[in-house]
């Protein structure tokens, strides 16, 4: 009885079967591009003396950094962190713009400030690999 | 004193509606008795009842018979107006639009299946809108997208095939 079911069970069109596999690896991209390992839980801060304060990027918040030059502005938005404002001349810092992955660094050479970007495990870089 | 009756004059046509859309509703209810493992991921059967109504009458009564079932299951489970309802409202709206491009399709390459995966992505990905700009305004919902995608892409082949095999077989509408 049941087999007769089986037997009429629909044949897939081949457009079906495309919509299928794009559809397989829409879902595997989605996997591969939002569930990397390595995404940063926490922020640390340091300037020309050493380590300031390490933040959670759970919340999101705008630190200061007192440097030679005055003071360097960091933010904290949605997990992801950058330099917003900053006293020096070249503004580097501020241009490379939001980091989000563990091991990323942006560093203000002038005012002696840099953040750094801590996860799970470090991935490696050229530094430390 | 004299009555007065008020009488509606339906058509044929209505009463078509009102009896697919009570199928919806039906699949609909009985859908949310179970319990789900994630917010937000089940597995859509009354989408089942859209499907068929597409393939058998038009478009426009696919459209009445989705939001009827929007409308009255949100009554039904009290939810009417509440952020359960503009998800579901906004999923159905999605995919409804979806619906209305993919079925110009050429029905020889593809069948229910296709449509009812193409609807499904379109139902998560205008409720994961709605979560995202009014719910939850946050980037971590972006890690929800691989979850609900997988779930869309399960439910809606298996909803699809079972679309088909209501409408016997693909292939005879060709």
């Amino acid at each position: 009885m049941n087999m007769y079911r089986w037997k009429s069970f629909p044949r897939l069109l081949p457009g079906d079967w495309l919509v299928l596999v794009l559809g397989l690896s829409l879902v595997g991209a989605s996997f591969a591009m939002l569930w990397q390992p390595g995404h940063a839980a926490k922020l640390r801060v340091r300037d020309q003396h050493g380590v300031v304060a390490t933040y959670s990027l759970g919340q999101d918040r705008i630190i200061e950094v007192r440097g030679p030059l005055g003071s360097s502005q960091v933010q904290i938005r949605q997990g992801q962190v950058r330099f917003s404002h900053s006293p020096c001349r070249n503004q580097y810092c501020v241009h490379q713009g939001w980091l989000s992955r563990a091991g990323q660094v942006a560093i203000c050479l002038p005012n002696q400030v840099s953040i750094e970007l801590l996860g799970g495990e470090r991935a490696y870089d050229s530094l430390n690999y | 004193m004299t009555r007065s009756i008020i009488k509606i004059r339906t058509t044929p046509d209505d009463h078509r509606v009102a009896r697919l859309a009570a199928l919806a509703i039906g699949l609909h209810l009985a859908e949310a008795v179970f319990p789900s493992p994630l917010p937000g991921v089940k597995p859509g059967i009354a989408n089942i009842v859209t499907l068929y109504v597409l393939y058998r009458f038009d478009m426009a009564t696919a459209v009445w018979v989705s939001l009827l079932r929007v409308l009255a299951g949100s009554l039904l489970l009290g939810n009417f107006l509440s952020p359960t309802f503009v998800l579901s409202l906004s999923g159905s709206l999605a995919s409804l639009a979806v619906l209305a491009l993919a079925r110009h399709l050429p029905q020889r390459w593809f069948g229910p299946v296709s449509l009812s995966v193409l609807a499904a992505f379109a139902h998560m990905a205008g409720q994961l809108m709605v979560v995202r700009l009014w719910l939850i305004p946050h980037a971590g919902v972006a890690y929800l997208i691989p979850v609900f995608a997988a779930a869309a892409l399960f439910f809606g082949a298996i909803n699809g095939m079972i679309a088909a095999r209501l409408l016997n077989a693909p292939g005879e509408h060709a």
